[in-house]
């Protein structure tokens, strides 16, 4: 099987502060890794290298065997927060649509096709009877929703997530986490997020990440870990794979 | 009515008429992604550029359409550059060429004898003074805008909606920001022929915002902005020939008052609401 991800000694700093430090990770396909630790500790920061959207100070990383900007098109990805204005005049099967981009024609509107797999993906995550509701009348959940649609619609091999459940009640948190467990049959999934009790019922290995990096398998989290992790500024923790 | 008569009776008037509705298509399409993407400060910035290209036209004898064509695609290029580069001193740098523009534009205006009256058309605009030169250009730059949205709609509106997510997915956003302020430039250098440069960003901004407060998809607005600026031209020049006032200012506070009117009635419905 080949890998999904593969980081090595990656270093990254903003404005000369270290936010990424000699981080080396591999994530295989149709893995499902939480990737947790304390705010600023550069999950974001991870997740915007493997996206390509920035670039590594030193070390390599590939995405589905290529370079990040080139594996674009096959990833799918889920914002923290929407990065739109919400009184964009745009409806909800609109907004999935553009996540057709880059695998529909490029010229003029979208085909078809393109209107089938927003539908599946609507399907999908619940979502299709909210296709004609304009974005500024929606949930935090339902807009969560949405975005997960518009990460699917393009038929991506990974799904990179951050923090997707930061801005909706738990109930949601817990139906949002059973749909990636499905979604995870059939593509390789990194969630980002701060809450490591949550996410690890649900994800097969737990990556720590404060600057440096910790992988555990998640049986071997522990108080010590934890503790390590959030704690102070912590490098290689000596670990053992279950 | 005696405005219809007239129209009939007056080729220039048919012209103005023509020359308005021309204007107000490339309004409607393109102020519809200014107002979206809240740039109207930057269009703004190329509109008063684009006196430097007219000044520049008419001392080197050229025609003054195409001189503000090139100065408004340049003054385009520049503030999007600066814009995704200089984010910091964007408004500074927009605020910035917006009066060089106009410093160059009145230096070269100067120089020519006789030329004092023509500041006055360019900065305040005079439809009653179009030619059949500048219509025929009026109707091919409106072509080549219709032509390239139908092209890159989803393109236009991926972009305006969700940079990042837009990159993510593999578009060129830089080269379509460029493109998006080039047709800008262009819709500018329309309706500068209608109001003047001054004037230009009330005509490309306002149909489409009060359109936002009726429809929810880009293409309505779109339409609806293009039949708001027709109806909002034509009545603003039928308005200024009955009382003999200038036609582009009567036209921007035509539609400057339905903007204002739409929105307080908006802000009461709402309200109405439980």
């Amino acid at each position: 099987m080949s890998n999904a991800i593969e980081i090595r000694n990656l270093s990254f700093s903003y404005n000369g502060l270290r936010v990424l430090d000699e981080v080396s990770l591999t994530v295989p396909e149709n893995e499902f890794l939480g990737v947790v630790g304390p705010n600023a500790g550069g999950k974001s920061t991870l997740l915007k290298i493997v996206l390509g959207l920035l670039e590594a100070d030193q070390g390599t990383v590939t995405v589905l065997g290529k370079s990040p900007r080139r594996a674009r098109k096959e990833l799918g990805y889920v914002p923290q927060y929407p990065t739109f204005p919400r009184d964009y005049p745009i409806n909800v099967e609109q907004t999935v649509l553009m996540g057709r981009m880059g695998v529909t024609r490029p010229f003029a509107g979208y085909t078809g096709a393109d209107a089938s797999a927003a539908a599946q993906a609507m399907r999908e995550t619940e979502i299709g009877h909210l296709s004609a509701r304009r974005l500024n009348t929606l949930s935090g959940g339902q807009l969560q929703r949405v975005l997960l649609a518009r990460a699917l619609v393009g038929q991506p091999k990974l799904l990179l997530l951050d923090e997707p459940t930061s801005n909706i009640d738990t109930r949601m948190e817990y139906e949002i986490f059973d749909l990636l467990r499905h979604l995870n049959e059939r593509m390789t999934i990194v969630v980002v997020s701060h809450d490591i009790g949550f996410i690890s019922r649900y994800v097969r290995r737990v990556a720590c990440l404060n600057r440096t990096l910790v992988c555990h398998d998640t049986a071997a989290i522990d108080g010590k870990t934890v503790q390590e992790l959030y704690g102070t500024d912590v490098h290689m923790v000596a670990h053992s794979h279950g | 009515m005696e405005f219809l008569t007239a129209v009939f009776q007056h080729g220039f008037l048919q012209k103005a008429v023509a020359a308005s509705l021309l204007a107000s298509a490339a309004c409607g399409m393109v102020g519809t992604y200014v107002v979206v993407k809240r740039i109207g400060f930057l269009a703004g910035g190329i509109a008063h550029a684009v006196l430097g290209g007219m000044g520049a036209a008419l001392y080197f004898g050229f025609s003054s359409m195409l001189g503000a064509l090139l100065a408004a695609i340049v003054a385009a290029i520049v503030l999007g550059l600066v814009k995704l580069h200089a984010k910091e001193q964007e408004d500074i740098l927009i605020g910035a060429l917006w009066a060089v523009g106009m410093a160059v534009g009145i230096l070269f205006i100067a120089q020519i004898p006789g030329y004092q009256v023509d500041l006055m058309t360019y900065l305040f605009g005079n439809v009653l003074l179009v030619s059949n030169q500048q219509l025929l250009m009026m109707l091919l730059l409106n072509l080549i805008l219709v032509a390239v949205i139908i092209l890159f709609y989803k393109q236009f509106t991926a972009i305006t909606f969700d940079e990042e997510f837009a990159r993510l997915r593999g578009l060129p956003v830089t080269a379509l920001y460029l493109l998006l302020l080039c047709m800008i430039a262009v819709s500018v250098v329309l309706i500068i022929q209608v109001v003047g440069l001054i004037l230009v960003i009330a005509l490309l901004t306002l149909p489409a915002a009060i359109s936002q407060q009726y429809v929810h998809s880009m293409k309505k607005m779109m339409v609806l902005a293009v039949f708001l600026g027709m109806l909002f031209c034509v009545i603003g020049l039928a308005l200024s020939y009955s009382t003999d006032a200038p036609s582009g200012a009567t036209i921007i506070l035509l539609t400057a008052a339905f903007y204002l009117a739409s929105t307080v009635l908006r802000r009461l419905r709402l309200r109405a609401l439980p």
